[in-house]
């Protein structure tokens, strides 16, 4: 039997009799594995249990911004939602999502190895993402957390009166769990690539995740120590942020961001290596400028440690330091810029085709173009001493994180679902969904860019009551929203189990990953992949099922692309 | 579950298998680095700020203790290279040894690290515990561990200090939070540390070990090696401040 065959002309496909999923049964075979794909699947299923917590808080801050006076939470309750919205999502849901998820499944895949380079590390991550998550939620079912997700002192340290240690202590303990991972990647790109996939071959999902791996790597163990010197201040008495001892707020705040900018790195570079993959696949045509984007991934992922101090900028810093960063803010937005003009570029001249990744990607064009341009504005000084602390802040890291990541990850998601799961998913039906969750992002956070331009302060529990219309345009943006989040999360379990079934390589695409049955066995490749071929080289792969223009020959691949 | 050099599935050759393993270790220790770095930033921003009160609590540390402890970090390390070279040429008898006195220097360095916490909690140099930079000064007779020549240095440079810093006793206190935070950070690595050397101990009594294959010992000096040079720095900027005199 030809499981390598990708041409589909003869009968319904069936999935290949063994593969990881079927390999071994019951709970310890999930709990105790080491395989790679089975490890990206229960962290599936965490990372979405905590965005629907995420999620929950969320709810909690557009409900009670209905109303300009703060009716239905007291303010340190309010306090407490967006504390923990931010603390939720950002730690155990962003920076994890896409390397824990498509990162584990398909680096192993995309550079020809049968697992990662320390797969029982691998799962060790797992569980201390468990661990730190279980301290996290502790905290907030015992007093919450109420300090913002920044953490910021001396209220973190000296006066809050909310859960704070164990907070800080589960965020702690997941910073390993990153750590470990990136140490992984980064390990496994350089050790265990298929003979013929040189560093130029690989997929540009690897080589951002690549980036991704350095910053989590050099940025992680930072915020571990600011967060141990915050406890160790709030349960010792250390004082390195007490001004009673000399210490200085400031210190933490230049500590805590020399992490979390390039944290926000670590959030949408795995993105943005999604939509490397999904452009050229459903554009048919060769990625433009692959050492560009390459270098560009690198670029992102150095300069990002230099610009930490603009989230500074209104701290009393010298003008001479806030200009510098500024200078570097503006530096960093360039190899993002060069990603976009490559993604464009490689759309022109293609076979465009709108499945349902394709218009995540469109999505991610748009809205991360957005983003990224108002955080151009954030990062001149003149701009930022207007909209710092207001909404403007907020909608400009809605649209990266939400329009930019969660695109990417759900994108991403949907792409390689039938590689995960052997599968389709039902294709109008997605599409839908990705029109409504469109819709309903926009609603919910563009409003909040003229809230605050207007002068709408982030963080406050009350507003003017002339805000009010934009306030509730927002709330419903978010129930539109919501709808856009659960209609995939219901309909990939479906098909999970009742999709149609995929075969080796739905779309075509051109990566190794697609060249393994659908799902993949437990070792990956029966016989170790030797490579020849360019990365997204659509026309030197006959086997493909294209011809020289892309498009799918007679007899080829697909029935025609999208239309079931 | 013990291995004795067998290659693991995602491997193809023992060589890549040992290379990665390698690497890992190499990018572990570089994330130690940035850890520590973090305090380290603190320690630095806040000697510069605060330069007598940080003169000032250097001083109380006892300079033959740090002193003594540098050497036995330094000797620990020597046995720890020697573990791996034995293991390198495959002297199976001697990597337990090596590994046995490493262990026990460790343990030497804890003991004074012990004796050193102690004299700090009775000398009222805990960071919020009725802390009190002039307490042994003031108090000699508390103090009968300094000898009458460090006192009579300790009551001048804390005159001195006074002077220059009204505010001495707050800002002390960040000087003995920088101490206790990279002291302490430091020996909770060294006790996973020793942890480790524990476990390549049984390990080589049971003869794992070979020239073939010695990837733990390998791996496990570096990280010992990793925790002695942390020391390295940790002891003058600590120990050494303003000791020229």
């Amino acid at each position: 039997m030809s499981t390598s065959s990708t041409i589909n002309t003869g009968p319904a496909l069936k999935l290949p009799e063994k593969h990881y999923l079927n390999a071994s049964y019951g709970i310890r075979s999930w709990l105790l594995t080491t395989d790679h794909k089975r490890i990206a699947l229960l962290y599936l299923a965490s990372v979405t249990f905590f965005f629907f917590i995420g999620g929950f808080f969320a709810m909690m801050i557009r409900l009670h911004l209905m109303s300009p006076y703060g009716t239905l939470l007291s303010a340190d309750t309010y306090n407490r939602m967006f504390t923990m919205h931010g603390v939720t999502m950002v730690f155990f849901f962003l920076i994890p999502s896409i390397p824990a998820v498509l990162g584990n499944f398909l680096i192993p895949l995309m550079v020809g190895a049968k697992d990662l380079a320390f797969p029982k590390i691998n799962l060790l991550s797992w569980y201390i993402y468990i661990i730190g998550g279980s301290f996290t939620l502790y905290s907030m079912m015992t007093g919450g957390l109420d300090t913002g997700w920044t953490f910021y002192t001396p209220l973190s340290t000296i006066y809050s009166n909310s859960a704070v240690a164990p907070a800080v202590v589960g965020v702690f303990i997941t910073g390993f769990s990153s750590i470990l991972t990136g140490l992984n990647f980064l390990v496994t790109v350089h050790t265990m690539r298929a003979p013929g996939m040189t560093w130029f071959r690989l997929p540009l999902f690897v080589w951002a995740h690549y980036a991704t791996s350095v910053v989590m790597i050099l940025g992680t163990p930072v915020i571990a120590i600011t967060l141990g010197l915050a406890a160790m201040e709030r349960v010792f008495g250390l004082g390195f942020f007490n001004p009673a001892m000399g210490g200085d707020p400031i210190l933490f705040q230049h500590l805590f961001w020399f992490y979390s900018h390039p944290a926000v790195y670590i959030m949408i570079l795995p993105a943005m290596g999604v939509i490397s993959e999904l452009i050229p696949t459903f554009a048919r045509k060769k990625l433009f400028g692959y050492h560009f984007v390459a270098a560009a991934s690198l670029a992102i992922a150095v300069i990002g440690f230099l610009v930490w101090a603009h989230h500074m900028f209104l701290t009393g810093q010298s003008t001479y330091a806030a200009l510098a960063f500024s200078f570097l803010t503006f530096l960093v937005a360039i190899p993002s810029a060069v990603k976009v003009f490559n993604w464009t570029a490689t759309l022109f001249g293609g076979s465009i085709s709108f499945d349902t990744p394709m218009l995540y990607a469109f999505g991610f064009l748009g809205l991360f173009l957005v983003g990224g341009l108002t955080g151009l504005f954030l990062g001149c000084l003149g701009i930022d001493m207007h909209v710092h602390d207001t909404y403007f802040v907020v909608a400009h890291f809605h649209y990266i994180m939400v329009g930019g990541a969660v695109m990417g990850y759900l994108g991403g998601l949907h792409f390689w679902w039938p590689k995960i799961t052997g599968r389709k998913y039902p294709e109008w039906l997605a599409r839908i969904a990705a029109l409504v969750l469109f819709v309903g992002f926009n609603l919910t956070f563009f409003p909040q860019f003229v809230l605050g331009y207007l002068g709408m302060p982030r963080r406050y529990h009350v507003y003017p009551p002339e805000f009010q219309v934009y306030n509730v345009m927002s709330t419903a943006g978010a129930s539109i929203l919501a709808v856009g989040y659960l209609l995939p999360m219901i309909y990939l379990m479906w098909a999970a189990f009742y999709g149609e079934v995929a075969g080796n390589n739905p779309w075509p695409a051109t990566g190794l990953e697609w060249t393994t049955p659908s799902p993949p066995p437990t070792e990956n490749f029966e016989v170790t992949p030797v490579v020849t071929w360019e990365a997204y080289d659509f026309h030197n792969r006959p086997e493909l099922g294209l011809d020289v223009l892309g498009v799918p020959r007679h007899g080829g691949m697909l029935p025609a692309h999208g239309d079931d | 579950m013990h291995r004795t050099g067998a290659l693991y599935g995602q491997f193809e050759t023992l060589e890549q298998q040992k290379e990665t393993a390698s690497l890992g270790m190499w990018i572990f220790l570089v994330t130690e680095v940035m850890f520590f770095g973090g305090i380290m930033l603190a320690y630095t921003i806040n000697r510069h700020t605060y330069y007598h009160a940080f003169a000032m609590g250097s001083q109380t540390l006892s300079i033959q203790l740090g002193t003594l402890n540098t050497g036995v970090l330094l000797a620990s390390s020597f046995t720890m290279a020697m573990a791996v070279w034995a293991a390198q040429v495959g002297k199976k008898k001697l990597i337990p040894l090596f590994l046995a006195l490493t262990i026990v220097l460790g343990f030497i360095f804890f003991g004074v690290k012990y004796v050193e916490y102690a004299q700090k909690f009775h000398h009222h140099l805990v960071p919020g515990r009725n802390f009190d930079i002039a307490y042994c000064v003031n108090n000699p007779s508390q103090c009968e561990d300094i000898n009458a020549k460090d006192m009579e240095k300790e009551r001048e440079e804390l005159t001195a200090a006074m002077e220059a810093d009204p505010d001495l006793n707050a800002h002390a206190q960040l000087y003995y939070s920088a101490y206790f935070g990279m002291t302490g950070l430091h020996a909770l690595h060294m006790i996973i540390g020793a942890g480790l050397l524990f476990w390549l101990l049984r390990g080589s009594l049971a003869g794992r070990f070979s020239a073939e294959w010695n990837t733990p010992v390998d791996l496990v000096g570096l990280y010992w090696h990793f925790v002695d040079i942390v020391w390295i720095y940790l002891f003058p900027l600590l120990y050494l401040i303003d000791r020229h005199k």
